[in-house]
């Protein structure tokens, strides 16, 4: 809103309401703080309307400074100063500046004493300069308060604001707060009516702590009306809660998703579980680190971009790693699962100490790049951008990694090879470069999830371990050798989390997941998508 | 029947194993009790809990040997039995205490004092009684063994699978024992013990005794083990490692024999926890973790699985290097450990023990072959699977 448009408006509010002699206008505010010493009560309360009615924006401060008491008037040369108590003396302050005056005795200074009548006339000045305000913000504030302790006197000016209000959502708030204001009246049952309406249809926390409130004071008449209105918010908060729960748990189950791809793919082809997975995608998130700290030294106008930087680095590093893995100790063990699994595990140690060695052992800082931080509401749900991003940058990787196995060379073989590796051998398939191949890409995978867990979690070298466990879960529940078994996995492992963190709080919520896996894989051995096969050891 | 199982289990091998533990089980103590102090033969008094402490983690090797190197399952939740008969010993340790805690409560622990308890928790009583405690000790290991392994062997879940859920099972007690709901001391787990059996536990000759008991405790374990696996059942146990689909198409019910392993070696390590927590002096959930589970894994492959010795001269060799690692160059602890890890797999599949019996059956293979060669007509021995 322009503020120009504003001050007819608020020159018609001022003079609807305040009775003072129309010259007050043209008084400036310093003239007007000085002669509030003089003159009894009602004159300082003339004076103080005065004050109001000049619309000036240090006005509202100065009144708060009187309502509370703490303005003075020095003795010495008779000027008025606001003064804080800081030990045996008052730390004096020019009220309209705040300039630092000194410190002077108690008995230097002169109390300009307010009574009850003046706070309220200081409260409702103070509150038609806010509510009145140019800036939204301010307005929003000034509504929020009077939300929060409703009081019938400020009403008059409450729908005068209403009025002038051309914001939809300071209205929303005025609104609410002039019907929670109206509900604590003894106004009309019509009236009163029409406020449960409006409470109602905010439907928020905050309208049903107000309809909760008013159960107790409304006119017997009303009571179905604000009981309906209770159910009514109550069911559509459940639903709300119902709906933020989902997508806390598909957040959840985005990060299992990305930390687990990269574990079923090399699963999967080769039948071996990968120890050292968390550590690579711990890997990806030191390069983040690492790309973020050059960046924050050389060129710091990049940081935006820092993130689309460190992808494809994080995906060459870890996928190199990966191939390096694979070529030097992976493939002496092929035919001994277990064993492939003991030296990673042993890998994943040495992987750990290496980093905890060059980058120390504590948690290092990963910044947000703007546009992943902060959040927006939508509907009743509170969704972050950094959260948002991750969701889709999973299912993003997710389809990018289905179309690879799906349409190209490469995937054809890794397909075969899954399987029937002697019977893809057989048709020409060079099984040790796809097993390489296979391996570099899991772990380029989890490298570039390991870019996107850097932005939500602890960049430390025990990050690997904490997801680890989880990634297990999921590619062993979804079952081997279908990606879709993994995602279908990870978000329901993830929302089922989610869902029973609130009756079992999250610890507990975790141990209930573990034991129906656990549960689970006697049902169905191979996972929820099992590659059907004839052969009695599969 | 049974004396002639026992009398197979003593095979010249074994012999000597059970003999070397009893003279230990004798001479550490002598030595630690007799001698003066500063005398060149006298056992210094900190290795005496330290000695039985790996003589523990000796037992819950063999006893993950037991079902990995005989029948194949890899555990990766054999901390968990082992934690599990810590945390009953434990708590008999707990009770004795008394009234002599922070709070002086004569009944409550000091953390449910703290935690405000009113009364003790209900799994919390008879506890106070050793054999309640040395029997709950080796109960409760082998009920959630069989438990676990009932549901797991009947729906044939094996390898990998199989890894995986050991580990999810020790990961989720590891989260339950972390509450302090639980009524276990949360993460602080349970310490301070002063007694056991009425014996100061920080005396040197109570901790002679508990050196003692371990290494006869061991030896005990592997006279049992040496007995099932010399066994016809220990043959069944070998060919389900070896082949599991041909054992049970043969007629074997292969679940009843891998579920009989796997409760036996849970009770091993359970009995095994009970000895470590009066020589350490504490227990918390942290032995929960399944990075402890993989370390057992990794004492018995590098001792030789499949061997009966290995697996006690892998804990003890591989705990020993922890000792001096982590007095010396504390940062490279886990460089070696990973290390290991990766080369024992890779260069000792059959671990130390394995690496000279099979240079030593090899050598004694050529010469038969040579003798054969001679005209001899003696059959070389079968060579064994794996």
């Amino acid at each position: 809103m322009h503020p120009f448009r504003l001050i007819p408006k608020l020159l018609l509010a001022l003079a609807l309401l305040i009775t003072a002699a129309p010259g007050a206008f043209a008084q400036d505010v310093e003239a007007l703080v000085n002669t509030l010493p003089e003159g009894s009560y009602s004159d300082r309360e003339k004076v103080i309307f005065d004050l109001a009615a000049t619309g000036d924006d240090r006005v509202a401060s100065i009144l708060k400074v009187l309502g509370e008491g703490d303005l003075y008037v020095r003795e010495e040369d008779g000027r008025v100063v606001a003064g804080k108590r800081a030990g045996r003396d008052y730390a004096l302050s020019d009220p309209l500046t705040g300039e630092a005056l000194g410190a002077a005795p108690s008995s230097d200074l002169d109390k300009i004493r307010v009574n009850n009548r003046l706070r309220r006339a200081i409260r409702s000045a103070i509150g038609q300069l806010t509510l009145m305000s140019p800036s939204p913000s301010v307005r929003l504030t000034a509504a929020r308060s009077l939300l929060r302790n409703a009081d019938p006197d400020a009403l008059e000016l409450l729908d005068e604001a209403l009025a002038a209000e051309t914001d939809t959502g300071v209205k929303t708030v005025m609104e609410l707060a002039r019907a929670t204001t109206i509900l604590k009246t003894d106004a009309g049952l019509d009236e009163k009516t029409a406020a449960i309406d409006t409470v109602t249809a905010r439907g928020n926390r905050e309208a049903l702590a107000v309809l909760t409130a008013s159960l107790s004071t409304a006119p017997s008449e009303l009571t179905p009306a604000i009981e309906r209105g209770i159910a009514g918010i109550e069911r559509k908060l459940a639903m709300w809660d119902g709906l933020q729960n989902v997508w806390y748990g598909l957040s959840l189950g985005s990060v299992l998703l990305l930390a687990a791809i990269g574990l079923a793919i090399t699963f999967g082809v080769m039948g071996v579980i990968n120890m050292a997975h968390g550590e690579i995608v711990m890997l990806g998130a030191y390069t983040t680190f690492a790309v973020q700290q050059v960046i924050r030294i050389s060129f710091p106008g990049l940081f935006d971009y820092s993130l689309a930087i460190a992808l494809p680095l994080a995906f060459l590093v870890t996928a190199l790693v990966g191939i390096a893995i694979e070529r030097g100790f992976i493939r002496w063990l092929y035919g001994r699962p277990l064993e492939t699994l003991l030296a990673t595990w042993g890998l994943s140690l040495i992987l750990q100490q290496t980093v905890r060695t060059i980058f120390g052992p504590n948690n290092r800082e990963v910044g947000n790049p703007g546009w992943m931080s902060g959040a927006f509401d939508l509907g009743g749900l509170s969704i972050t951008w950094n959260r948002l991003w991750i969701v889709v940058f999973a299912l993003v990787v997710f389809a990018i990694l289905l179309a690879v196995l799906n349409r190209t060379p490469l995937g054809l073989q890794m397909r075969a090879v899954t399987q029937n590796r002697r019977m893809a051998s057989s048709m020409g398939i060079r099984t040790p470069w796809v097993d390489a191949l296979t391996f570099g890409l899991g772990s380029g995978i989890a490298g570039i999830a390991g870019v996107a867990l850097s932005q939500i979690d602890n960049v430390s070298p025990n990050l690997g371990q904490s997801y680890i466990i989880d990634s297990f879960m999921v590619v062993v529940f979804g079952g081997v050798g279908n990606l879709w078994g993994t995602l279908v996995g990870a978000l329901t492992l993830g929302v089922a989390n989610k869902f029973l963190e609130p009756f079992a709080g999250a610890v507990l919520g975790k141990i209930f997941i573990l034991v129906f896996i656990i549960l689970f894989i006697q049902r169905r051995p191979r996972g929820l998508f099992a590659l059907k096969g004839r052969a009695v050891d599969a | 029947m049974i004396t002639r199982t026992l009398f197979r289990a003593f095979d010249g091998k074994a012999n000597w194993v059970v003999a070397l533990l009893a003279v230990i089980a004798v001479l550490v103590p002598l030595s630690n009790l007799a001698l003066p102090v500063g005398h060149p033969l006298r056992v210094p008094d900190h290795f005496v809990p330290l000695f039985g402490k790996y003589l523990t983690y000796a037992m819950l090797a063999l006893a993950l040997d037991l079902v990995w190197g005989y029948c194949g399952i890899l555990s990766l939740g054999h901390g968990a039995f082992f934690a599990l008969g810590g945390y009953a010993m434990g708590m008999y340790l707990m009770r004795q205490i008394g009234d002599r805690g922070v709070y002086a409560n004569p009944v409550l622990p000091d953390f449910m004092v703290f935690l405000n308890y009113d009364a003790l928790p209900w799994y919390w009583h008879g506890f106070d009684m050793f054999w309640f405690a040395a029997i709950v000790a080796i109960v409760a290991p082998a009920v959630l063994a069989f438990v676990f392994g009932w549901f797991a062997f009947r729906s044939r879940v094996t390898g990998v699978y199989l890894s995986i859920i050991t580990q999810a099972m020790t990961y989720a007690l590891l989260l339950a024992f972390f509450r302090n709901d639980m009524g276990f001391g949360g993460n602080n787990g349970l310490t301070d013990f002063k007694d056991i059996l009425g014996f100061p536990i920080q005396a040197s000759t109570t901790r002679a005794a508990l050196f003692a008991a371990s290494a006869i405790a061991l030896a005990l374990c592997f006279i049992v083990c040496s007995a099932v696996v010399n066994s016809k059942l220990g043959k069944v146990l070998v060919a389900t490692r070896d082949a599991e689909s041909r054992t049970r198409f043969l007629g074997y019910r292969v679940d009843n024999y891998k579920l009989f392993a796997f409760t036996a070696s849970a009770i091993m390590a359970g009995i095994a926890g009970a000895l470590y927590v009066p020589q350490v002096g504490i227990i918390n959930p942290g032995e929960f973790a399944p990075a402890n589970s993989i370390e057992i894994v990794i004492w018995t492959a590098v001792g030789g699985r499949g061997t009966l010795v290995g697996p006690i001269i892998g804990a003890i060799l591989v705990n020993a290097g922890k000792s001096w690692f982590t007095g010396v160059f504390p940062e490279f602890w886990l460089f070696a450990l990973g290390g290991l890890f990766v080369a024992v797999t890779i260069f000792l599949p059959k671990g130390i023990v394995g690496a000279f019996t099979g240079g030593w059956s090899a050598l004694k293979a050529r010469r038969i072959s040579a003798r054969a060669e001679q005209g001899s007509d003696i059959a070389p021995e079968p060579s064994p699977a794996e």
